[in-house]
């Protein structure tokens, strides 16, 4: 047959397209397991870090089973569930749940993150505990920033007004400017500063610029990110957001009736 | 015939894909604020000239001359997938720094420009080699910008403190600009400097 001819083209296209989409889905394959491992680990490890009991020392896994892991169906945020289907706390993944019609419900009426059309049914909830008492709530955020959408988990303290934590696993913000929401000293302003006030609204805030040293309100208020407006609006929408009445707000009432503390 | 030695060993100073043809330029500045990944930058690119080389040459002889690009293309983006994988499973922290810069291995000009100029009219073996040879002189200027930058932007060396930095307690004021890409021009244009002053017959007659 002639290296040119048409028949050529095709025949030589067409074997390489196998060959290499052989090889192309035997290794993504043959990695997956791999791959997924590391995901899982990476996860546990974001939130041990937010729970400010990461140890490098220490395995993952071992540190982990201080962790209890809850998913709560978020379908009705006023009346929100626990489910306890074993299959479900494995395998449920909540970013591919938003883009999935399954697993994903609309907004509750009046209460729409911004930029997003839909949100997942169900959320996890991560108790610390130490010495078989609650000591920490982790919970999820996400929402967007200027240019992306920012992906992490803020911890509470067991009094359920306190934050412990917060931190973004996965964000594509300006590095530099909004990408400073990763540096570990603005994060630890977070620690201490109070989530709700004491009617139990949500008072926590990032503001524009630097809290005043005498301000009466400042346990809720937070250090705006100089030259990143958006994002610190961001940050400040979803962590309100996730903490209010359409996020867990009601969820964590629920579980601080449950726990006895009134 | 070219000698296999020569093959191997001419892109490193004497053809370096980057001082002399200036080519994959970009990757070269986005990954080298730290060694660990630049290293794996260079294997990785390293890896896929030489196979993809080797690959094309391999089947020169059937690859019709209305098709040879897209060829090259499908073979070189399947390897720099399977490279990505294999990141994905093993070195998951290096991975995900690299993020973008593993899967635009396919448009580094180095490596179409090797299969096309060099892998179209050769053998297998000295294709492979040189693949090699052209990967490592990528790497040697990548991990000579590579040590500079970590060294003065953030004071380490693969991530060990050598020069202890102010914010750790030390006396060293890291440089700033270093970990930024325009340092990365900076540099390769003074390594094609030194090269050429080396080596005068690199110089192109203005």
């Amino acid at each position: 047959m002639q290296r040119d001819s048409v028949a050529n083209t095709f025949l030589v296209a067409g074997l390489l397209c196998l060959v290499c989409s052989f090889l192309v889905s035997a290794t993504a394959v043959g990695l997956r397991p791999l791959q997924e491992a590391n995901k899982r680990l990476e996860m546990r490890k974001n939130i041990l870090q937010v729970a400010g009991i990461y140890d490098p020392s220490q395995s993952v896994d071992e540190l982990f089973k201080q962790i209890e892991t809850r998913l709560v169906d978020l379908t009705d945020p006023q009346n929100p569930v626990e489910v306890d289907d074993p299959k479900l706390l494995e395998t449920y993944d909540p970013r591919k749940a938003l883009s999935d019609p399954e697993l994903s419900v609309p907004f509750p009426e009046g209460g729409k993150l911004e930029g997003f059309k839909r949100r997942g049914k169900y959320a996890f909830v991560y108790l610390v505990k130490k010495n078989g008492k609650l000591d920490e709530i982790i919970l999820p955020i996400y929402g967007k920033g200027l240019w992306s959408t920012l992906y992490g988990f803020i911890a509470l303290d067991a009094d359920f007004r306190t934050i412990r934590g917060l931190g973004f696993y996965e964000h594509g913000e300006t590095p530099g400017l909004g990408g400073e929401v990763d540096n570990p000293h603005w994060k630890a302003l977070w620690n201490g500063k109070k989530a709700y006030d004491e009617n139990g609204e949500v008072a926590i805030a990032v503001i524009k610029g630097a809290v005043p040293p005498n301000d009466p309100a400042a346990e809720y208020k937070v250090d705006g990110l100089s030259g990143a407006t958006f994002t610190s609006k961001g940050v400040s929408r979803l962590v309100r957001y996730w903490l209010g009445d359409y996020g867990f707000g009601p969820y964590l009432r629920k579980l601080r009736e449950e726990l006895g503390h009134g | 015939m070219d000698k296999p030695k020569d093959v191997l060993l001419n892109p490193i100073f004497n053809n370096n894909p980057i001082a002399l043809q200036v080519l994959g330029i970009c990757s070269a500045l986005a990954v080298t604020t730290k060694l660990d990944t630049t290293v794996t930058m260079c294997a990785a690119v390293t890896f896929v000239v030489a196979c993809s080389n080797a690959a094309v040459a391999a089947i020169r002889h059937r690859i019709p001359n209305s098709i040879r690009i897209i060829v090259q293309m499908t073979i070189i983006a399947s390897l720099v997938i399977i490279v990505d994988q294999f990141l994905r499973a093993f070195f998951m922290e290096i991975s995900k720094q690299l993020s973008v810069f593993v899967g635009l291995i396919i448009t580094n000009c180095i490596v179409m420009g090797r299969a096309e100029a060099y892998a179209m009219k050769n053998n297998v073996w000295l294709s492979f080699l040189d693949g090699i040879g052209n990967g490592l002189g990528y790497s040697v200027l990548l991990i000579i910008v590579g040590v500079l930058r970590e060294l003065l932007g953030s004071g380490k060396f693969f991530g060990f403190s050598i020069l202890p930095t102010v914010s750790e307690g030390g006396w060293y004021v890291p440089n700033g600009l270093m970990l930024l890409p325009p340092s990365a021009f900076f540099l390769i244009g003074l390594f094609i400097w030194v090269l050429r002053t080396w080596k005068p017959e690199q110089v192109e007659r203005g």
